[in-house]
């Protein structure tokens, strides 16, 4: 008989106001009574559609049966077969949107905790040592993988576990993309990324740091190389502006710098050598995860901060979590609201923000209701920051020369949805094929990719 | 030779040192006008350095020790391995045969200018290379920028070698000769681009500059070292690091350079007390 508390199992977190000020974990996972008590909440359906909403399609009933009996180890196996990095998707995945918003429990009541029963599976076996590394004997084909973010990783654990040689090109020097560089520690702990990719480089994984693929090496020098066929996982590219007046001056960011510096280059410690700006009060533009991650790290760093989103609350694109988050933290959110200028003083240093206000009309395109400026409800916000969270735009630089390889419209690579590309021996995934979106979706992508790899390299024999 | 290894370490003035990397995939790659990006040990900051030649596997790179990484990176001899070198990394210079140019290389800048000198000369144009610094004690490179130039014409500020005055006062006297230029390359203080640009733009004699903003990734990821190029965001480290001089708003990248000066300052003097301490210690 199925446990029928009508709420989640509550995980335990660090009080807001003590985190605010930190860059530890805010969540701090199930223990095995609360895995389990919640894991037991789950009716195990028969029509599984939980599973429906799953990107990486992990057999979501059977591994939480595991849980609530207690047999971790087989839980792990379950999970860590379909999934190659579950105590990252286990923290960072939208489930509210995915699995757990297809959950029959969430009807009446709150959904089965699935991402979080996830997390603690993942971290029991990280404590116990348990990792799932085990591949098929080596297939004597090379891959080569352009990227270590989501994507990337996950394209090269699921060809290593089917027994290919794969290489991974990152350009930074620290494997993890966006896991690295953008979301933050408080998140998601960087020795969890650091565990992922050892376990990676344990199944036979290569991973080349400072490799900057269409500068020292480009996809064609790749295939001379021997490889046989190329995943490009290069990530979303270059952050995008407003193209309004003052967003050059001193104390204007994108969210992907302010990111960088924070998590990969460890700003927040005192004694980094890498600076970021201190800053009294700090507006961050946008309503993504993105936007959340900047304002909760200025937020960190001793700032007031102002979410400044043009639409409403209810069509913030952040997770429902990390909103919930930024505002027990003291986030202040000014909804329908839209940037105009950014002023600076004399040394050209960010003084203040003009913005306007907004109301919604008409659904647009994206069929959110559009928002348009109120007259006259001109006025300006004091800051002396400003952290621009707007999305980006393709980089096509590890890719851009590559005969025959298409783009679409926009500029990304273009790729169906099993990762192939125009060219027979080129596939793509991630935010490099699709533009901004999803850790869990670049993951996804990944997958798909490896399996048309593999249909690609076994169709030439 | 391993990874990122010194191969050679040489002290071009007290505060100009040259260093020559092991980095094969890059020397093969590497052109006149591009930069790669170091870091001198785990926890150190990326900074950008421009190619000045690379070949046989070795890149070189001229710095200044102006700050805590540069002067981290000083501690570092021959046979030492630097932790991360990355590139090349930006648009190469443009090379073609213009005809005559001029390339004004301002103090370190000259170590950049030399490559692109060369490239210009190689390529057939007459190069008037014009490397300006403040006293005759720190001149750097003459022989390899006499032997990568139709014309070397060294400048220094208080006179005691060559041309007294800035390298523009020199290119401003050229022209005023009665050379006509076809094309100025500009490589150098932001300041002093700046005024060259301002030069050549009454002379219309089109100019490119090669831009060193603050940068992190360098591949196009963080957006840092935007500067305004003719009304229009650009990216140093993928659009350039060359741009054409006139359309660059050069006072927003001086001020968006300053941004860490504080910190920077604070970086060097601990750096320098550290220093301070393990020569008391040991």
């Amino acid at each position: 008989m199925a446990n029928m508390q009508m709420e989640k199992t509550p995980m335990p977190e660090q009080e807001a106001n003590v985190r605010n000020a930190n860059f530890k974990e805010v969540a701090l996972g199930y223990t095995l009574e609360q895995a389990q008590n919640e894991a037991q909440r789950c009716l195990n359906c028969k029509n599984k559609p939980c599973v429906s909403g799953c990107p990486v399609g992990i057999p979501i009933p059977e591994f939480v049966a595991k849980v609530a009996e207690g047999d971790l180890a087989g839980a792990y196996q379950l999970l860590s077969d379909a999934n190659a990095l579950p105590a990252i998707s286990g923290r960072v995945c939208p489930q509210e949107t995915q699995c757990e918003g297809k959950c029959v429990r969430g009807i009446k009541g709150e959904p089965v905790s699935i991402g979080r029963i996830e997390r603690f599976v993942a971290d029991w076996a990280a404590e116990n040592g348990i990792a799932n590394v085990a591949t098929a004997p080596k297939n004597g084909h090379k891959v080569a993988v352009i990227g270590s973010g989501p994507a990337g990783l996950t394209c090269a654990g699921e060809l290593a576990r089917m027994g290919y040689s794969v290489s991974v090109f990152e350009a930074f020097h620290t494997p993890g993309g966006v896991l690295s560089y953008g979301i933050p520690e408080f998140r998601l702990p960087k020795a969890i990324v650091k565990r992922e990719v050892a376990n990676l480089e344990k199944m036979g994984v290569d991973i080349e740091l400072n490799m900057v693929i269409g500068k020292v090496l480009t996809i064609t020098e790749l295939f001379e190389q021997g490889y046989e066929a190329v995943f490009i996982g290069s990530g979303a590219g270059l952050p995008m502006f407003m193209k309004i007046p003052g967003e050059s001056l001193v104390g204007v960011y994108s969210a992907n710098e302010y990111l960088t510096r924070i998590n990969l280059m460890k700003a927040y410690k005192e004694d980094s050598p890498t600076p970021v700006l201190h800053n009294k009060k700090v507006a961050v533009v946008g309503g993504g995860n993105v936007a959340m991650d900047a304002a909760r790290c200025a937020k960190r760093l001793g700032a007031e901060v102002h979410i400044v989103y043009r639409r409403s609350e209810a069509e913030l694109p952040a997770r429902a979590e990390e909103v919930h988050h930024a505002k027990e933290e003291g986030i202040i959110f000014d909804l329908l609201t839209n940037p105009v200028s950014i002023e600076g003083d004399e040394t050209g240093h960010v003084q203040s923000m003009t913005c306007v206000r907004m109301e919604l009309g008409e659904p647009d395109a994206s069929g959110r209701r559009r928002p348009v400026v109120k007259e006259g409800s001109e006025f300006k916000m004091e800051v002396d920051a400003v952290v621009m969270s707007l999305g980006t735009q393709p980089n096509p630089m590890s890719y851009d020369g590559t005969p025959g390889l298409e783009k679409t419209r926009k500029g990304c690579v273009q790729a169906d949805e099993g990762g192939c590309t125009s060219c027979p021996a080129i596939f793509a995934g991630g935010d490099a094929a699709t533009g901004a979106a999803t850790v869990i979706l670049a993951m996804g992508a990944g997958k798909s990719a490896a399996k048309s790899i593999d249909a690609y390299i076994k169709s030439k024999q | 030779m391993k990874k990122y290894e010194i191969a050679t370490k040489k002290v071009l003035t007290p505060e100009i040192s040259q260093i020559s990397v092991y980095a094969p995939l890059v020397a093969a790659k590497a052109k006149a006008g591009q930069f790669i990006i170091l870091r001198v040990d785990e926890e150190g900051e990326r900074i950008p350095l421009t190619i000045s030649s690379a070949a046989d596997g070795l890149v070189t790179v001229i710095y200044q020790k102006i700050g805590g990484t540069t002067l981290a990176l000083d501690q570092l001899n021959e046979g030492d391995c630097l932790q991360d070198f990355v590139g090349p990394l930006g648009l190469p210079t443009e090379v073609e045969n213009v005809g005559r140019v001029a390339v004004l290389g301002g103090g370190l800048g000259c170590a950049i200018a030399l490559p692109v000198a060369r490239a210009l000369h190689q390529a057939g144009n007459q190069v008037d290379l014009i490397g300006g610094f403040k006293t005759k004690d720190i001149v750097i490179l003459e022989e390899e920028m006499g032997q990568a130039s139709t014309d070397l014409h060294i400048c220094t500020d208080d006179g005691t070698y060559g041309y007294h005055g800035f390298v523009t006062g020199k290119l401003e006297e050229l022209i005023n000769s009665g050379v006509k230029f076809d094309r100025v390359f500009a490589i150098g203080p932001l300041l002093m681009m700046k005024f060259a640009c301002k030069l050549t733009e009454k002379y219309n004699i089109p100019t490119t500059v090669s831009m060193n903003p603050i940068m992190i990734d360098g591949t196009g990821m963080c957006g840092c070292c935007r500067l305004t190029v003719d009304g229009e965001v650009k990216f140093a480290c993928v659009d350039g690091p060359d741009f054409d001089g006139h359309k660059v708003d050069f006072d927003e990248v001086i001020a968006r350079n300053a941004t860490y000066k504080e910190h920077e300052a604070k970086a060097k003097e601990k750096h320098l007390c550290r220093l301070g301490g393990g020569a008391m210690n040991g």
